[in-house]
């Protein structure tokens, strides 16, 4: 297979050499596929076209990027990696780890990217000290949705406190609401556990336990708070959640059949597309407790050979971070540019106050990456991680189990 | 030179896939037992560190939970869809008129693929829209059927749609054994006036001996590679709950870069299928050299 693959490849790369140097060109491997996302990268296309650039689309759909990523494997085993792909987080530096990254310092240098990037997240983009990727968005993680005419029929507030939250719960649930909306998967049992877990540890409590998986605060009585209080949570949630997809649970808060979901800024698309409008029909605000969690999209910057490529490259990789694109791409996606002066005149109100929040918590030191959506740790700690936060939630373990299993578990994934 | 022809040309013929399963199937196991002995994460590394990875695997409870299940899994779904199978067999074999439908009937779920049955079944037993809901909606509100949610009974729910899905496949097979054992024995008892049940129990039955054999190696490896049932079905959940060593391995090759973890889980997977074929070969290969 890959000797075939290898064949294959090469032949290609023989007769692509035949051309004379034909302008940037760039292929790109993303699993943008769905509606508003394959809008937002034909955005990109067309700009990059417009630049001169030839754009080669390398589209994978399915698995949540998984079989991006088993494409990725074997096009870079191959020795033929795309320019670009989408990747994020610390992947981004395990593949710089196995030497395949490009350094695009330069472009990064000459359009200031520092300056613009929040430094948390600018921290992402860079590989050993050279720019190695090109943000693209930063969806918030942490948010709490709401049902703003169930939450008024039962006279109740947007919650600032877990205590409030589970009163709130309570109310509901005596009034036949689900207090809840939530699906059982895996990554949605780890998006409240992380959005509990930011507010009762607190910012810098979550960035030990979560980014630097320190043992004391894994196994400390605020972490056991924090399984309390999920175990808290799955009372609040209907019968019927097992497997149930994100997006049916926003839908449940739409009809109010549930009054809260706990979803990260793609939910905002679902509410939108059904036609609600924000702060009328339905409510967002961050959950409770200080802090910002992010997850923020990127391009990964591959080495290529070739004068072209290289140019394609750095031309993909200034109008990724360039202001308009970053308008564009997020009004289409919902979540808000990792640039800072990009103008929000035309965001709604919670992408306005998604952004504020990101600028205050960068200034103080709480803008924090999403463990869950794979921004914090590597796929084999974040793996182990969440393993235990679904087994606790979907079973009767107590939560002094729960943290000595989070121990082994993390210790075990090294 | 056609005499060399004639000699080579079925050498000469198998050649090529002789190759093919040489390199993909010998060739791929080997490289999954090197890469299992390294600490290979996002790509394959090659400078081997020992038995690390299967230190960790059988340090993690969900490896645990999926082995756990592969038992409980494989135990019940051969057992039963044996045992349901010989039974749709017997009585398919009284002479019945409509028998060629009722053949179809029951093979035509094997005709279906897992994931068709894993999503209809996932729709039968959701309590919100399936049986639960609709025994309710007849009147019974405490009626509970919540097996698929219920971290402790899900895994029954995989082995409810395997057998389903399967049974009718048992059935035909034993359905031919039943029909190869000879006539003659089953009037010569029947002229002796033995019951039925006692011509199937003490002479039917002990002469399909082999089809017992071939039903439970077809079953088996279907129950050890199974996973395209599990992740339509509960996709592993509630929690990991249903977790089998298939997904297991899944999990870790393609969703979290540990493909250390990956391989050590398949090269144990094929461990549980050599021990339960070599027997069979063995077994095979001695009575064709007796």
């Amino acid at each position: 297979m890959k000797n075939f693959v290898l064949g294959a490849t090469s032949s290609i790369a023989i007769l692509a050499s035949t051309v004379a140097f034909a302008g940037p060109e760039a292929e790109v491997l993303h699993w943008w596929t769905s509606g508003g996302e394959a809008k937002s990268v034909a955005v990109l296309q067309e700009e990059f076209a417009a630049n001169g650039g030839t754009w080669t689309d390398m589209p994978v759909a399915g698995g949540g990027g998984d079989a991006a990523m088993t494409a990725l494997r074997a096009r870079v085993l191959s020795g033929n990696a795309p320019a670009a792909v989408q990747l994020k987080g610390p992947a981004i530096q395990e593949w710089y780890e196995e030497g395949v990254l490009a350094d695009i310092s330069s472009v990064a240098e000459a359009n200031n990217w520092a300056e613009v990037l929040p430094a948390s997240i600018a921290g992402h983009m860079m590989c050993e000290g050279t720019w190695c990727a090109a943000p693209v968005n930063v969806h918030r993680v942490d948010w709490i949705w709401a049902n703003a005419d169930v939450l008024e029929a039962n006279g109740i507030e947007m919650p600032s406190t877990w205590d409030e939250f589970n009163a709130a719960a309570e109310k509901l649930q005596a009034a036949g609401v689900i207090p809840l909306a939530h699906g059982g998967q895996a990554w949605q049992d780890a998006t409240v556990f992380e959005a509990v877990a930011l507010g009762i540890l607190g910012p810098d409590g979550f960035r030990k336990a979560f980014v630097d998986l320190d043992m004391d605060t894994l196994k400390s009585d605020e972490m056991k708070a924090v399984f309390d209080q999920m175990r808290t949570m799955r009372g609040y949630v209907d019968d019927n959640f097992s497997g149930r997809d994100w997006n049916l649970a926003t839908a449940m808060v739409m009809n109010g059949e549930a009054a809260f979901q706990i979803m990260g800024d793609w939910a905002k698309g679902e509410f939108l597309a059904a036609g609600k409008a924000p702060g009328e029909d339905f409510l967002c605000a961050s959950t409770p407790g200080d802090g910002f969690l992010y997850n923020v999209d990127s391009f990964a910057m591959f080495a290529v050979e070739g004068d072209d490529k290289r140019a394609g490259q750095e031309l993909l990789a200034e109008l990724v971070v360039g202001p308009n694109f970053q308008k564009v791409f997020n009004l289409n996606k919902g979540s808000i540019p990792a640039r800072t002066d990009v103008p929000l005149d035309e965001f709604d109100s919670c992408a306005v106050l998604s952004s504020e929040d990101m600028a205050a918590s960068s200034d103080g030191g709480s803008l924090l990456p999403s463990y869950a959506h794979g921004m914090a740790l590597r796929g084999a700690q974040s793996g182990a991680i969440t393993d235990v936060v679904t087994a606790h939630f979907n079973s009767d373990m107590s939560s002094d189990e729960a943290v000595q299993m989070l121990a082994d578990a993390v210790a075990n994934s090294m | 030179m056609t005499k060399w022809l004639e000699e080579h040309t079925p050498k000469l013929v198998l050649a090529p896939s002789f190759i093919a399963i040489l390199v993909f199937v010998y060739g791929f196991i080997a490289w999954t037992a090197w890469v299992s002995l390294t600490r290979s994460r996002l790509l394959p590394r090659y400078e081997i560190e020992g038995f690390i990875q299967y230190e960790r695997l059988f340090d993690s409870p969900r490896w645990d939970t999926a082995l756990n299940n592969l038992f409980i899994f494989g135990l019940l779904f051969i057992l039963i869809a044996m045992f349901l199978g010989l039974i749709l067999a017997i009585l398919l074999d009284q002479n019945i008129r409509t028998e060629g439908a009722i053949r179809t009937i029951y093979l035509y779920p094997m005709a279906l693929s897992m994931i068709v049955t894993g999503t209809a079944w996932k729709w039968i037993l959701n309590p919100g829209l399936g049986i639960e809901a609709m025994v309710r909606s007849w009147g019974f509100e405490d009626f509970t059927f919540d097996w698929l949610v219920n971290p402790e009974m899900a895994i029954y729910t995989v082995v409810l749609a395997a057998i389903w899905q399967s049974s009718g496949f048992v059935m035909a097979l034993f359905l031919a054994g039943l029909r190869s054992v000879d006539g003659e024995i089953i009037k010569a008892a029947q002229v002796d006036g033995i019951p039925t049940w006692r011509v199937y129990t003490a002479i039917i039955i002990p002469s399909m001996a082999p089809i017992f054999l071939s039903a439970f190696i077809v079953l088996s490896h279907l129950a050890i590679k199974s996973f395209d049932l599990v992740i339509a079905l509960t996709g592993g959940g509630p929690g990991y709950a249903t977790d089998l060593p298939a997904t297991y391995m899944y999990a870790m090759a393609f969703s979290r870069g540990d493909i250390g973890q990956a391989a050590s889980s398949a090269m144990i997977m094929m461990m549980v299928v050599f021990a339960i074929v070599v027997p069979y070969l063995y077994s095979e290969l001695r009575s064709k050299d007796g």
